[in-house]
């Protein structure tokens, strides 16, 4: 394993720890950017939406993963950006460039709101709040058609930019890649700075965070209504991408497709959120290319999917906690000290009963 | 997802007969013994949640998921099987202690310890797998269960009572009752009691606590089994009816998560007040109603009605 000897606090806030990261990277967004001139539509349009919900994904991580306060009901914020930027060119004919912001920020607001309860409770009181939350957000949008087309939905045409149109599949994908790219860049200077850590000493520990002079209101109040933006701008370009939101596009089960996206990838880990993001979009490609090697009468089943969806998330919890990110982790130290590897050096530490019901 | 839907269409189908705004007295008390049954029920699974909770720390999203395996158990011994009803609801509850059993140690009793998070989303991964392989085995077509008692609705003054709805709140009474009554006279109660209070004390005291968990795990199963059975006649027969679950946490976290009387208080404030509130307010508002009142409550009270406010010591 290699120490880097740090001769300054500035060099823990560094973007990269080593300067030969940035081969890597470079070489990742090269094949990025030339990704659609290859890959065809089908393959474009679905990292597109991966795309997306890794910027929902980056969200819900500072959210859960880093402050540690679980969200069950993020669909909802989604669904507020989606809308904001359905009503805005749908209904008022206004510029998708000027409702996509406003979309993140409609969301950080409503977000806001929801600090009021979130700032008083925990643990599963506050999981139980915001998915009721995002039961009500669901409802709302139902009946309230003047602005969200009610059960009908909206449609939405994808933008364009100046003369240039924006309808094929091929240039949405460049226009949601800048945005993940900014998005990412944005997240790793939040955990890297005094925010982010303040986040991370707020999950860790209240008592001993506050003790530090950090105030909790505020911290929990930063990261709901960060995470809200984040939320909402992933709606804003999901409404486009699909042309078509219904009230049906943001179910609980979306909440919990974009948690599980993080537990999957791995918590407080931003490679985490977006390996997380792209396994889970493309899980239904996966599932279907590896249902005809199954026995028909498994897998022509009219719930497979959802089976093999559960059964994914139980594996990891039972086998993989740390996620995809730590998986990578532990093989990248088992080659760095490679005849040195000890089976127990990744041994999950187990908490003491009780100790999670106060905090 | 059509998910959304079928919960819709199940929820209007709840308040079929009861929603025209008449601001009388009559209906109020309609609605207050309909919402009385209906509470009955939140109640019920709230308690599964809370029995699970309170032994082993985990908050198992698959009560809903329990429940809905219980009525298609008994449904499929009734209808394939053709037992008569009292022994099916003996049979079901075996099976789905046997359930229980099986869940805790076979996967529950690895993962004892693992932060709250975990525990979560595992049991939330359980549910869904729960729900799709219940839509491999009885399909996802939606059955009619049998109900035990038939007959003309009672009247009680003006007020008319479904002999269903008046099973329902004898039989969640009884059921308070027989666990009370396990929970304050037998060993095994007072040794669960103890597993919850403190496991580690328990332990010294020479108290299986392992064994303890899997009891706790089949005792909640055998509740939303009772559950399921008495709100499958009401309601419908579907994979999906789980939904239901997730308006019993509004309950439990009402009531304060880990209190049994507190369990049952919010599942009936939560069935009544959204029963009143479908039929005096907007029908619409009903589906979220509980998550109103909850949001509400815990703004003044953050653990609950009946919770107990632990804090950690420096």
């Amino acid at each position: 394993m290699k120490f880097k000897l740090k001769k300054s606090y500035m060099e823990d806030l560094k973007l990269f720890e080593y300067k030969s990261d940035m081969v890597g990277y470079g070489v990742l967004l090269v094949f990025l950017f030339i990704f659609p001139s290859w890959a065809g539509n089908y393959w474009t349009y679905n990292l597109t939406l991966a795309g997306i919900y890794c910027i929902a994904a980056l969200g819900l991580n500072i959210l859960t993963g880093y402050t540690g306060m679980i969200s069950l009901g993020h669909a909802a914020f989604f669904a507020i950006g989606a809308y904001t930027v359905g009503y805005m060119t749908t209904i008022l004919g206004h510029s998708f460039w000027i409702a996509l912001p406003l979309a993140g920020f409609a969301a950080a607001f409503v977000g806001l709101s929801l600090v009021l309860p979130a700032l008083r409770l925990s643990g599963i009181y506050l999981a139980i709040v915001t998915m009721g939350f995002g039961f009500i957000i669901d409802q709302v949008i139902l009946e309230w058609p003047e602005v969200t087309g009610g059960a009908n939905g909206l449609l939405i045409n994808r933008p364009t930019l100046g003369p240039l149109s924006l309808n094929s599949d091929a240039s949405y994908y460049y226009v949601v890649l800048v945005m993940v790219i900014l998005f990412v860049l944005l997240t790793k200077n939040i955990v890297r700075t005094s925010m982010g850590r303040a986040f991370v000493a707020v999950r860790d520990s209240e008592v001993a965070a506050q003790s530090m002079g950090i105030p909790l209101a505020k911290v929990k109040t930063q990261a709901f209504t960060i995470s809200g933006f984040y939320a909402g701008i992933a709606g804003g370009l999901f409404a486009p991408l699909i042309n078509f939101i219904g009230p049906d596009n943001f179910t609980i089960i979306e909440s919990i497709n974009l948690i599980v996206m993080i537990i999957v990838g791995g918590l407080a880990s931003i490679h985490g959120s977006i390996f997380g993001a792209i396994f889970i979009t493309l899980l239904s490609e996966f599932i279907r290319v590896g249902k005809d090697a199954l026995p028909a009468f498994l897998s022509q089943q009219v719930g497979f999917q959802g089976a093999v969806y559960g059964l994914i998330i139980m594996l990891f919890i039972l086998f993989e906690p740390m996620g995809i990110y730590g998986r990578y982790l532990k093989i990248k130290y088992l080659f760095q000290v490679f005849p040195l590897y000890r089976k127990d050096t990744f041994r999950r530490e187990r908490k003491f009963q009780k100790a999670q019901r106060t905090r | 997802m059509d998910t959304n839907y079928i919960r819709r269409r199940y929820l209007i189908a709840w308040i079929s007969d009861a929603i025209k705004p008449r601001r009388d007295i009559v209906m109020f008390w309609q609605l207050f013994t309909s919402g009385m049954a209906l509470g009955c029920v939140y109640a019920l699974i709230a308690l599964g949640f809370v029995l699970i909770y309170k032994a082993t720390e985990v908050i198992n999203f698959a009560q809903g998921e329990f429940m809905m395996v219980g009525a298609f158990v008994a449904f499929s011994l009734i209808h394939f099987a053709h037992v008569p009803f009292w022994i099916t609801v003996v049979l079901t509850l075996l099976i789905m202690a046997a359930f229980g059993v099986l869940l805790d140690r076979l996967v529950m009793r690895f993962l004892v310890g693992e932060p709250a998070f975990s525990l979560v989303m595992f049991t939330i991964g359980l549910a869904l797998f729960l729900r799709s392989v219940a839509g491999m085995i009885w399909s996802t077509d939606t059955f009619a269960f049998p109900s035990p008692v038939s007959g003309e609705a009672i009247q009680l003054g003006s007020v008319a009572i479904a002999p269903g709805d008046m099973l329902v709140v004898g039989a969640t009474a009884l059921l308070v009752l027989l666990l009370y009554l396990f929970f304050r006279f037998t060993n095994l109660g007072i040794a669960l009691q103890a597993t919850s209070q403190n496991q580690f004390a328990a332990y010294l005291m020479g108290i299986n606590v392992e064994g303890m968990f899997s009891v706790v795990w089949a005792l909640s199963a055998m509740v939303a089994a009772v559950a399921g059975i008495l709100l499958a006649p009401t309601l419908f027969l579907h994979k999906d009816m789980g939904f239901i679950g997730l308006k019993a946490f509004p309950a439990a976290v009402l009531g304060g998560f880990g209190s049994i009387p507190g369990a049952i208080v919010g599942g009936l404030i939560i069935g009544i007040s959204e029963n009143l509130a479908g039929g005096f307010l907007l029908p619409w508002v009903k589906d979220i109603f509980a998550y109103l009142v909850l949001i509400a409550v815990l703004i003044v009270r953050p653990e609950g009605l009946f919770g107990i406010h632990e804090k950690k010591k420096v």
